[in-house]
């Protein structure tokens, strides 16, 4: 049963990454925009461009696992295919978690791919696999729990857009991609350690520049992990309560 | 498995906020039977298959789907049974083929099965040259077949159409009546809800009518015609029928109930055996001439609108609204 269940988790994100992801609209978010934001703060400062990788490779995996999982449910929902999901011998816990698997993985292709391009250009002063491996599938499951979250919350496709742009807008300036939390105000500087991206990008510091950053990587970790959870779980007690299945 | 009963509906009941969109209905449906399911729109019919489906969490009662508990064991009753929701509803970015193997992963059919198990289905449905089209690019008609062949993919014993003619052209609904029989002869138990009543009556075996909520009647459908077979309806041709006052004469006339008129023909419903020996004289003697009488036997529709209370013309609406 379990075995039937995992298979099954398997073949929703296939297809999700076979018939939605690679395609033109995800390519222009997913890829062009953090490459093209890569590219202007290279422009300005070559010489720092290093210790920005870390933040930009974040931000291409929540760019990446968010742009087509934010609205794949909406989407589904609205054409009435995501109902051949829920008909199906799995339980709803599975069809969500094979979604989330979808936009996990194109997130860490993306990141992986940029991360191989920046292997050409930079000498990384901490280079390890072995940290940076769980460090992206980790964040890229938490960016696609997120926007699985994002989905469910709401009813129309815009609406989606709208607050999957809403959550990462502000994350990208806050979360020490661009400007270093430490400079930040302090206020701000506490809503920085409530955003899932700011762990990210400290795990693939520490994973790239330095073991020295300010949170430690096995806590960046574990709240990287509390992030996956607590979004996968939010999103499937939204949409059994939008379905109609209970805890309402 | 609690018993050999394909379906046992036992006081399920679903609110939409105060409203009861389904009402303590109880009904059964046995193994390999094709099992009507007819009611006006809004009546409950697609909000019971979807309770019976898991898509749709009953307010009260119980119900077992293939033996299992449609609240406790959802998943297995799911492996058991095929669904065609009235809209066609597979992945507009899947070609055919992809889109019958996607639904077998899904299945937990075996790796080795899926491809056979999809060609054959195309072939079945008359799809093979479709094979590799994307499924937004499909007509309506192979949009349905292809969703009724998604449902059985997995070979289920039980399978439950929603409207499954609905919008399709004359060939694709004789073409889908045809294969629900070849599923019937193969022994699967078919639930079926229809807006077309010559097809709940040429292909089930029993039939459950649903109005507000509530079943009325659950009957064989030659059982179902019995209920009006008191009733006698006349079709009466006339070689003027545009006389003036001749459909206000006809109504006057004893024992006529209704009185309609078709092209050059009155349709008369009586309330019982039609009194001829007054009848024809009486219009002879206004100077009607009367060019043929035939005697209509009562139809399924006759039962059905006699037992919902709707106007034959509100369903014929119904009808046009559904096909729109």
């Amino acid at each position: 049963m379990i075995s039937k269940e995992l298979k099954a988790v398997y073949f929703i994100g296939l297809k999700d990454v076979q018939s939605y992801y690679f395609k033109p609209p995800n390519i222009s978010w997913g890829i062009i925009f953090p490459l093209a934001m890569t590219l202007a703060f290279y422009l300005r400062n070559p010489r720092g461009m290093i210790d920005l990788i870390p933040g930009l490779l974040g931000m291409t995996i929540l760019f990446g696992s968010t742009s087509m999982e934010a609205v794949v449910i909406t989407f589904e929902r609205r054409l009435g295919s995501f109902e051949r999901l829920l008909l199906a011998p799995v339980s709803l816990e599975g069809v969500l978690a094979g979604k989330i698997l979808g936009g996990a993985f194109f997130g860490f292709v993306v990141s992986s791919a940029m991360l191989i391009v920046s292997l050409f250009f930079f000498s990384f002063p901490r280079f390890n696999l072995f940290f940076l491996i769980p460090s992206l599938i980790l964040s890229a499951l938490a960016f696609s729990a997120l926007g699985a979250f994002v989905s469910v919350a709401v009813k129309e496709v815009f609406e989606a857009q709208t607050l999957a742009n809403l959550f990462r807008f502000p994350m990208i300036f806050l979360s020490g991609v661009f400007i270093p939390i430490e400079s930040l105000p302090k206020p701000v500087q506490i809503i920085s350690y409530l955003l899932p991206l700011t762990y990210s990008v400290e795990l693939l510091r520490n994973s790239l520049l330095s073991s020295h950053t300010s949170i430690p990587f096995w806590i960046s970790l574990l709240i990287l992990i509390a992030f996956s959870s607590f979004f996968y779980l939010a999103s499937v007690r939204v949409l059994k309560k939008r379905l109609g299945w209970g805890y309402a | 498995m609690e018993d050999q009963a394909a379906i046992r509906v036992d006081g399920l009941t679903k609110y939409f906020g105060n409203l009861p969109a389904v009402d303590h209905i109880r009904f059964d449906v046995r193994a390999g039977e094709i099992f009507g399911f007819l009611g006006p729109n809004g009546a409950g019919k697609t909000t019971t298959i979807r309770m019976l489906c898991g898509l749709l969490k009953p307010s009260d009662g119980k119900a077992h789907v293939a033996g299992f508990d449609i609240q406790k064991e959802i998943v297995e009753v799911k492996g058991r049974i095929g669904v065609v929701p009235e809209i066609s509803n597979l992945y507009d970015e899947l070609t055919s083929l992809e889109n019958l193997i996607f639904m077998c992963q899904l299945y937990g059919v075996s790796k080795g099965q899926r491809r056979k198990r999809a060609e054959a289905l195309l072939q079945l449905f008359r799809l093979e040259g479709k094979r590799d089209a994307l499924f937004s690019s499909l007509s309506k008609g192979m949009k349905r077949s292809l969703t009724i062949a998604a449902a059985l993919v997995h070979e289920p014993p039980l399978i439950f159409l929603d409207e499954p003619t609905s919008g399709l052209d004359v060939v694709s609904a004789r073409n889908l009546r045809t294969i629900i029989k070849h599923l019937h002869q193969q022994g699967t138990t078919i639930f079926l809800t229809t807006h077309n009543i010559e097809e709940a009556n040429n292909l089930c075996h029993r039939i459950a009518i649903i109005v507000k909520g509530r079943i009325i009647v659950n009957d064989a459908p030659e059982a179902l015609k019995r209920l009006v077979q008191g009733e006698f309806t006349v079709e009466i041709g006339v070689q003027d029928p545009d006389l003036p006052g001749l459909t206000g004469w006809i109504e006057e006339m004893d024992g006529v109930e209704e009185v309609k008129r078709n092209q050059n023909r009155f349709i008369v419903r009586f309330s019982g055996r039609p009194p001829w020996e007054s009848f024809l004289p009486s219009l002879h003697k206004r100077g009607v001439v009367v060019t043929s009488v035939n005697t209509l036997q009562p139809t399924l529709e006759d039962a059905f609108v006699k037992i919902t209370g709707l106007d034959k013309e509100i369903m014929m609406m119904e009808k046009e609204g559904k096909k729109g």
